[in-house]
Protein backbone atom coordinates (compact mmCIF):
# COMPACT_ATOMS: atom_id res chain seq x y z
CA UNK A 1 0.00 0.00 0.00
CA UNK A 2 1.44 3.08 -0.80
CA UNK A 3 2.40 5.52 2.20
CA UNK A 4 3.88 8.49 0.36
CA UNK A 5 0.75 10.05 0.19
CA UNK A 6 -1.59 13.33 1.17
CA UNK A 7 -1.88 12.53 4.95
CA UNK A 8 -4.56 14.31 6.99
CA UNK A 9 -3.83 16.59 9.19
CA UNK A 10 -4.54 16.69 13.51
CA UNK A 11 -7.47 18.57 13.01
CA UNK A 12 -9.18 16.11 10.63
CA UNK A 13 -7.86 13.32 12.55
CA UNK A 14 -9.51 15.40 15.68
CA UNK A 15 -12.75 15.29 13.61
CA UNK A 16 -12.39 12.20 12.78
CA UNK A 17 -12.05 10.84 16.99
CA UNK A 18 -15.28 13.41 17.18
CA UNK A 19 -17.44 12.41 14.23
CA UNK A 20 -16.31 8.68 14.08
CA UNK A 21 -15.86 9.18 10.12
CA UNK A 22 -13.58 10.59 7.35
CA UNK A 23 -15.64 11.38 4.12
CA UNK A 24 -14.03 12.04 0.49
CA UNK A 25 -16.07 13.06 -2.05
CA UNK A 26 -15.24 12.10 -5.48
CA UNK A 27 -11.98 11.47 -4.87
CA UNK A 28 -11.74 8.28 -7.02
CA UNK A 29 -10.76 8.84 -10.88
CA UNK A 30 -13.95 8.17 -13.09
CA UNK A 31 -12.43 5.54 -14.96
CA UNK A 32 -12.02 3.43 -11.59
CA UNK A 33 -15.90 4.15 -10.92
CA UNK A 34 -16.79 2.81 -14.41
CA UNK A 35 -14.36 -0.20 -14.05
CA UNK A 36 -15.90 -1.03 -10.34
CA UNK A 37 -19.88 -1.88 -11.77
CA UNK A 38 -18.30 -4.48 -14.00
CA UNK A 39 -16.12 -5.88 -11.10
CA UNK A 40 -18.72 -5.63 -8.45
CA UNK A 41 -21.37 -7.31 -11.34
CA UNK A 42 -18.65 -10.43 -11.75
CA UNK A 43 -19.47 -10.66 -7.95
CA UNK A 44 -17.13 -10.21 -4.91
CA UNK A 45 -17.57 -13.12 -2.20
CA UNK A 46 -17.34 -12.18 1.58
CA UNK A 47 -14.78 -12.90 2.48
CA UNK A 48 -12.50 -13.09 6.14
CA UNK A 49 -9.15 -13.06 5.72
CA UNK A 50 -7.07 -11.43 8.74
CA UNK A 51 -4.20 -10.95 5.78
CA UNK A 52 -1.84 -8.19 4.37
CA UNK A 53 -3.40 -5.85 1.65
CA UNK A 54 -0.68 -7.22 -0.48
CA UNK A 55 -1.20 -11.03 -0.21
CA UNK A 56 -5.00 -10.51 -0.34
CA UNK A 57 -5.43 -8.66 -3.79
CA UNK A 58 -2.61 -8.62 -6.48
CA UNK A 59 -0.97 -6.12 -8.06
CA UNK A 60 -2.73 -4.15 -10.53
CA UNK A 61 -6.26 -5.71 -9.55
CA UNK A 62 -8.77 -3.24 -9.18
CA UNK A 63 -9.17 -3.56 -5.39
CA UNK A 64 -5.50 -2.81 -5.43
CA UNK A 65 -5.47 0.16 -7.09
CA UNK A 66 -8.61 2.12 -5.59
CA UNK A 67 -6.29 1.72 -2.26
CA UNK A 68 -3.28 3.05 -4.26
CA UNK A 69 -5.49 6.79 -5.07
CA UNK A 70 -3.64 9.16 -3.17
CA UNK A 71 -6.23 10.52 -0.88
CA UNK A 72 -7.37 6.90 -0.07
CA UNK A 73 -4.04 5.41 0.47
CA UNK A 74 -3.01 8.83 2.67
CA UNK A 75 -5.80 8.97 5.41
CA UNK A 76 -6.11 5.15 5.38
CA UNK A 77 -2.31 5.43 6.64
CA UNK A 78 -2.95 8.27 8.97
CA UNK A 79 -5.65 6.31 10.69
CA UNK A 80 -5.07 2.56 10.74
CA UNK A 81 -1.43 2.66 10.04
CA UNK A 82 1.16 1.01 7.50
CA UNK A 83 0.56 -2.54 6.30
CA UNK A 84 -3.07 -3.29 7.89
CA UNK A 85 -4.49 -6.50 7.72
CA UNK A 86 -7.64 -7.04 5.95
CA UNK A 87 -10.16 -8.43 8.16
CA UNK A 88 -12.75 -8.82 5.84
CA UNK A 89 -14.51 -7.20 2.41
CA UNK A 90 -18.13 -7.21 1.18
CA UNK A 91 -20.59 -6.05 -1.89
CA UNK A 92 -23.14 -4.39 -0.27
CA UNK A 93 -26.27 -3.96 -3.35
CA UNK A 94 -29.83 -2.71 -2.71
CA UNK A 95 -31.55 -3.46 -5.21
CA UNK A 96 -34.15 -0.81 -6.58
CA UNK A 97 -37.15 -0.45 -4.60
CA UNK A 98 -36.12 -3.42 -2.04
CA UNK A 99 -38.68 -3.27 0.93
CA UNK A 100 -36.88 -3.03 3.77
CA UNK A 101 -33.40 -1.22 5.44
CA UNK A 102 -31.41 -2.22 7.85
CA UNK A 103 -31.19 -2.14 11.14
CA UNK A 104 -29.42 0.54 12.76
CA UNK A 105 -26.33 -1.51 14.17
CA UNK A 106 -22.38 -1.36 14.57
CA UNK A 107 -20.42 -3.93 13.05
CA UNK A 108 -18.89 -7.25 14.57
CA UNK A 109 -19.35 -7.31 18.04
CA UNK A 110 -18.99 -4.94 21.02
CA UNK A 111 -15.41 -4.02 20.98
CA UNK A 112 -13.84 -2.43 24.04
CA UNK A 113 -10.56 -1.59 23.03
CA UNK A 114 -9.90 2.01 24.03
CA UNK A 115 -6.52 2.40 22.62
CA UNK A 116 -7.16 0.81 19.27
CA UNK A 117 -9.46 0.85 16.94
CA UNK A 118 -10.68 -0.56 12.91
CA UNK A 119 -11.05 1.42 9.96
CA UNK A 120 -13.89 0.26 7.49
CA UNK A 121 -14.16 1.65 4.06
CA UNK A 122 -16.86 2.32 2.73
CA UNK A 123 -16.91 2.97 -1.44
CA UNK A 124 -19.69 4.28 -3.58
CA UNK A 125 -18.77 4.04 -7.12
CA UNK A 126 -21.88 5.60 -8.32
CA UNK A 127 -23.97 8.96 -7.26
CA UNK A 128 -25.87 8.07 -3.94
CA UNK A 129 -29.29 10.23 -4.79
CA UNK A 130 -31.62 11.00 -2.18
CA UNK A 131 -33.96 8.14 -3.21
CA UNK A 132 -31.68 5.69 -3.45
CA UNK A 133 -31.01 4.37 0.05
CA UNK A 134 -27.87 5.65 0.73
CA UNK A 135 -26.24 4.60 3.86
CA UNK A 136 -27.49 5.90 7.16
CA UNK A 137 -24.76 7.15 9.94
CA UNK A 138 -24.87 8.51 13.00
CA UNK A 139 -21.91 10.62 13.61
CA UNK A 140 -20.66 10.64 17.51
CA UNK A 141 -21.91 7.29 18.01
CA UNK A 142 -18.78 4.79 17.83
CA UNK A 143 -17.62 5.54 21.35
CA UNK A 144 -21.18 4.20 22.82
CA UNK A 145 -20.68 0.51 23.94
CA UNK A 146 -23.45 -1.13 22.24
CA UNK A 147 -24.15 -4.77 20.52
CA UNK A 148 -24.52 -4.85 16.98
CA UNK A 149 -28.17 -4.31 16.41
CA UNK A 150 -29.06 -4.21 19.65
CA UNK A 151 -29.62 -0.41 18.63
CA UNK A 152 -32.18 -1.57 15.89
CA UNK A 153 -34.82 -0.21 17.94
CA UNK A 154 -33.60 3.39 17.18
CA UNK A 155 -35.46 4.71 13.56
CA UNK A 156 -33.91 8.29 13.40
CA UNK A 157 -31.69 10.62 15.14
CA UNK A 158 -31.34 13.97 15.19
CA UNK A 159 -28.59 15.07 13.27
CA UNK A 160 -28.14 11.41 11.72
CA UNK A 161 -26.20 11.66 7.80
CA UNK A 162 -28.41 9.93 5.27
CA UNK A 163 -25.43 9.58 2.86
CA UNK A 164 -25.43 11.54 -0.81
CA UNK A 165 -22.77 11.75 -2.79
CA UNK A 166 -20.88 11.95 -5.80
CA UNK A 167 -19.72 9.07 -7.81
CA UNK A 168 -16.13 7.98 -6.39
CA UNK A 169 -17.00 9.04 -2.85
CA UNK A 170 -15.24 7.05 -0.03
CA UNK A 171 -15.53 6.85 3.58
CA UNK A 172 -13.66 5.71 6.17
CA UNK A 173 -15.79 4.91 9.15
CA UNK A 174 -14.62 3.60 13.16
CA UNK A 175 -15.20 0.58 13.66
CA UNK A 176 -18.09 1.51 16.43
CA UNK A 177 -20.03 3.82 14.64
CA UNK A 178 -23.85 3.08 14.34
CA UNK A 179 -25.12 2.89 10.81
CA UNK A 180 -27.20 0.55 8.35
CA UNK A 181 -28.46 0.52 4.78
CA UNK A 182 -31.51 2.62 4.05
CA UNK A 183 -34.55 1.24 2.19
CA UNK A 184 -34.06 1.95 -1.72
CA UNK A 185 -37.17 4.37 -3.38
CA UNK A 186 -35.43 4.51 -6.65
CA UNK A 187 -35.43 2.73 -10.15
CA UNK A 188 -31.51 2.41 -9.83
CA UNK A 189 -29.03 0.08 -8.04
CA UNK A 190 -26.95 1.21 -5.25
CA UNK A 191 -23.59 -0.52 -4.52
CA UNK A 192 -21.50 -0.07 -2.22
CA UNK A 193 -18.14 -1.95 -1.56
CA UNK A 194 -16.63 -2.24 2.16
CA UNK A 195 -13.39 -3.28 3.38
CA UNK A 196 -12.84 -3.45 6.99
CA UNK A 197 -8.79 -3.07 7.97
CA UNK A 198 -6.81 -4.05 11.38
CA UNK A 199 -4.16 -2.06 12.67
CA UNK A 200 -0.66 -3.69 12.30
CA UNK A 201 1.28 -1.03 14.67
CA UNK A 202 -0.26 1.46 17.55
CA UNK A 203 -2.29 4.07 15.94
CA UNK A 204 -0.19 6.92 17.44
CA UNK A 205 0.84 10.08 15.63
CA UNK A 206 0.34 8.07 12.45
CA UNK A 207 -0.77 11.51 10.28
CA UNK A 208 0.54 15.00 9.41
CA UNK A 209 1.37 16.16 13.27
CA UNK A 210 2.29 19.87 12.05
CA UNK A 211 -0.66 21.24 13.87
CA UNK A 212 -0.62 19.34 16.65
CA UNK A 213 -0.93 22.59 19.22
CA UNK A 214 -4.19 23.84 16.31
CA UNK A 215 -6.58 25.09 18.97
CA UNK A 216 -9.24 23.87 16.24
CA UNK A 217 -8.65 20.13 17.61
CA UNK A 218 -9.71 21.21 20.78
CA UNK A 219 -13.09 22.82 19.10
CA UNK A 220 -13.35 19.33 17.22
CA UNK A 221 -13.21 17.17 20.44
CA UNK A 222 -15.34 19.58 22.10
CA UNK A 223 -18.40 18.71 19.87
CA UNK A 224 -21.96 18.14 20.98
CA UNK A 225 -24.15 15.73 18.93
CA UNK A 226 -28.36 17.02 18.36
CA UNK A 227 -28.77 13.36 18.98
CA UNK A 228 -27.10 12.95 22.26
CA UNK A 229 -28.17 13.46 25.54
CA UNK A 230 -26.92 16.86 27.07
CA UNK A 231 -25.46 14.68 30.23
CA UNK A 232 -23.94 11.89 28.29
CA UNK A 233 -22.54 14.28 25.58
CA UNK A 234 -20.04 15.11 28.38
CA UNK A 235 -19.19 11.96 29.06
CA UNK A 236 -18.53 11.85 25.13
CA UNK A 237 -16.33 14.77 25.31
CA UNK A 238 -14.59 12.99 28.20
CA UNK A 239 -14.03 9.37 26.03
CA UNK A 240 -12.84 11.44 23.04
CA UNK A 241 -10.12 13.23 25.52
CA UNK A 242 -8.98 9.25 26.17
CA UNK A 243 -8.59 8.60 23.18
CA UNK A 244 -6.83 11.28 21.98
CA UNK A 245 -4.10 11.18 24.88
CA UNK A 246 -3.95 7.54 23.04
CA UNK A 247 -3.48 8.45 19.44
CA UNK A 248 -1.05 11.45 20.41
CA UNK A 249 0.93 9.62 23.60
CA UNK A 250 0.24 12.96 25.13
CA UNK A 251 -1.17 11.81 28.46
CA UNK A 252 -1.42 15.51 29.86
CA UNK A 253 -3.87 16.28 27.22
CA UNK A 254 -7.10 17.71 28.21
CA UNK A 255 -10.19 19.99 27.46
CA UNK A 256 -11.57 22.01 30.30
CA UNK A 257 -10.16 19.73 32.92
CA UNK A 258 -12.82 17.02 32.28
CA UNK A 259 -10.25 14.69 32.59
CA UNK A 260 -8.05 16.11 34.67
CA UNK A 261 -10.77 17.16 37.88
CA UNK A 262 -11.70 13.42 38.30
CA UNK A 263 -8.16 12.25 38.66
CA UNK A 264 -7.38 15.43 41.34
CA UNK A 265 -6.72 12.97 44.22
CA UNK A 266 -4.07 14.99 46.35
CA UNK A 267 -1.94 12.53 48.72
CA UNK A 268 -3.71 9.71 47.54
CA UNK A 269 -2.07 6.94 45.57
CA UNK A 270 -3.44 7.03 41.81
CA UNK B 1 -58.36 -2.45 18.83
CA UNK B 2 -55.49 -1.50 17.04
CA UNK B 3 -52.15 -0.73 18.77
CA UNK B 4 -49.88 2.00 17.48
CA UNK B 5 -47.10 2.76 19.47
CA UNK B 6 -44.37 5.75 19.43
CA UNK B 7 -41.29 5.83 21.42
CA UNK B 8 -39.05 9.09 22.12
CA UNK B 9 -35.97 9.26 23.37
CA UNK B 10 -35.33 12.70 25.42
CA UNK B 11 -32.72 15.03 26.21
CA UNK B 12 -32.95 14.17 29.91
CA UNK B 13 -34.92 12.38 32.03
CA UNK B 14 -37.68 14.69 32.33
CA UNK B 15 -40.79 14.36 29.60
CA UNK B 16 -40.91 17.27 29.21
CA UNK B 17 -37.29 17.75 27.48
CA UNK B 18 -36.76 18.31 24.11
CA UNK B 19 -37.18 14.74 21.42
CA UNK B 20 -33.43 13.36 20.56
CA UNK B 21 -34.38 10.39 18.72
CA UNK B 22 -37.46 8.43 17.86
CA UNK B 23 -39.32 5.41 16.33
CA UNK B 24 -42.83 4.64 15.17
CA UNK B 25 -44.75 1.71 14.80
CA UNK B 26 -47.77 1.04 13.33
CA UNK B 27 -50.30 -1.79 14.41
CA UNK B 28 -53.16 -0.33 12.21
CA UNK B 29 -50.97 -1.30 9.26
CA UNK B 30 -51.69 2.02 7.35
CA UNK B 31 -48.00 3.31 7.47
CA UNK B 32 -44.44 1.07 6.95
CA UNK B 33 -42.07 3.20 9.33
CA UNK B 34 -38.64 2.22 9.20
CA UNK B 35 -35.17 2.95 9.73
CA UNK B 36 -33.74 6.44 8.22
CA UNK B 37 -37.13 7.87 7.09
CA UNK B 38 -37.02 11.20 8.67
CA UNK B 39 -35.09 13.76 9.92
CA UNK B 40 -37.61 15.87 11.73
CA UNK B 41 -39.31 14.40 15.35
CA UNK B 42 -42.82 13.82 15.52
CA UNK B 43 -42.91 16.00 18.58
CA UNK B 44 -40.81 18.41 20.03
CA UNK B 45 -41.03 17.34 23.57
CA UNK B 46 -42.69 14.02 25.22
CA UNK B 47 -45.45 16.58 26.60
CA UNK B 48 -46.44 17.63 23.12
CA UNK B 49 -47.12 13.89 22.58
CA UNK B 50 -49.32 13.56 25.13
CA UNK B 51 -51.37 16.84 24.28
CA UNK B 52 -51.46 15.50 20.96
CA UNK B 53 -53.35 11.80 22.57
CA UNK B 54 -50.30 9.50 23.03
CA UNK B 55 -51.07 7.80 26.24
CA UNK B 56 -47.13 7.34 28.23
CA UNK B 57 -47.10 3.46 29.44
CA UNK B 58 -43.86 2.87 29.60
CA UNK B 59 -40.27 4.85 31.11
CA UNK B 60 -36.62 4.18 31.37
CA UNK B 61 -35.56 4.04 35.07
CA UNK B 62 -33.16 6.22 36.48
CA UNK B 63 -30.17 3.62 37.50
CA UNK B 64 -27.05 4.35 38.81
CA UNK B 65 -23.50 3.34 36.24
CA UNK B 66 -21.90 -0.19 37.08
CA UNK B 67 -18.84 0.66 39.46
CA UNK B 68 -15.92 0.86 37.44
CA UNK B 69 -18.10 1.82 34.09
CA UNK B 70 -19.36 5.33 35.08
CA UNK B 71 -17.56 6.95 31.95
CA UNK B 72 -18.91 4.34 29.80
CA UNK B 73 -21.66 5.34 26.97
CA UNK B 74 -24.01 3.08 25.50
CA UNK B 75 -28.15 3.07 24.88
CA UNK B 76 -29.55 6.14 24.64
CA UNK B 77 -31.00 6.44 28.33
CA UNK B 78 -34.15 8.48 28.24
CA UNK B 79 -36.72 5.85 26.52
CA UNK B 80 -40.58 6.94 26.68
CA UNK B 81 -43.03 4.27 25.03
CA UNK B 82 -46.73 5.90 24.18
CA UNK B 83 -49.78 4.53 22.92
CA UNK B 84 -52.62 5.01 20.55
CA UNK B 85 -55.24 2.41 20.26
CA UNK B 86 -57.87 2.70 17.38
Amino acid sequence: MATTTPLLSSVEVARFVANGYHRMDAVVPDELNQEAIGVFDAGIPVVYSGEPVAKVYEEGSFVRRLLEVPAVAGALHSLIGPDPLVDHQALHIREPHEGAAQPLHADAIIDTRPDAFDVQLMYYPHEVTGTMGGTLSVPGSHLRRTNESDTGRYQNLRGQTRLTCPAGTVVLLHHGIWHGGRRNDSDSRRYMFKIRFNPTVPQVRLWDTGDLDDPQITRELSRFFPWCEHATGRLEVYNRIKLWRAMTGDASFDIDLWATRVANRPGRAA
Amino acid sequence: MKQQVLVLYLNTSALDSEVLAWAFYDGTGRTDPTTGDSDLPPYGTGTEALRDGWRLFQASQLLPPYPGHEYDTSYLKHEFFFEKLE
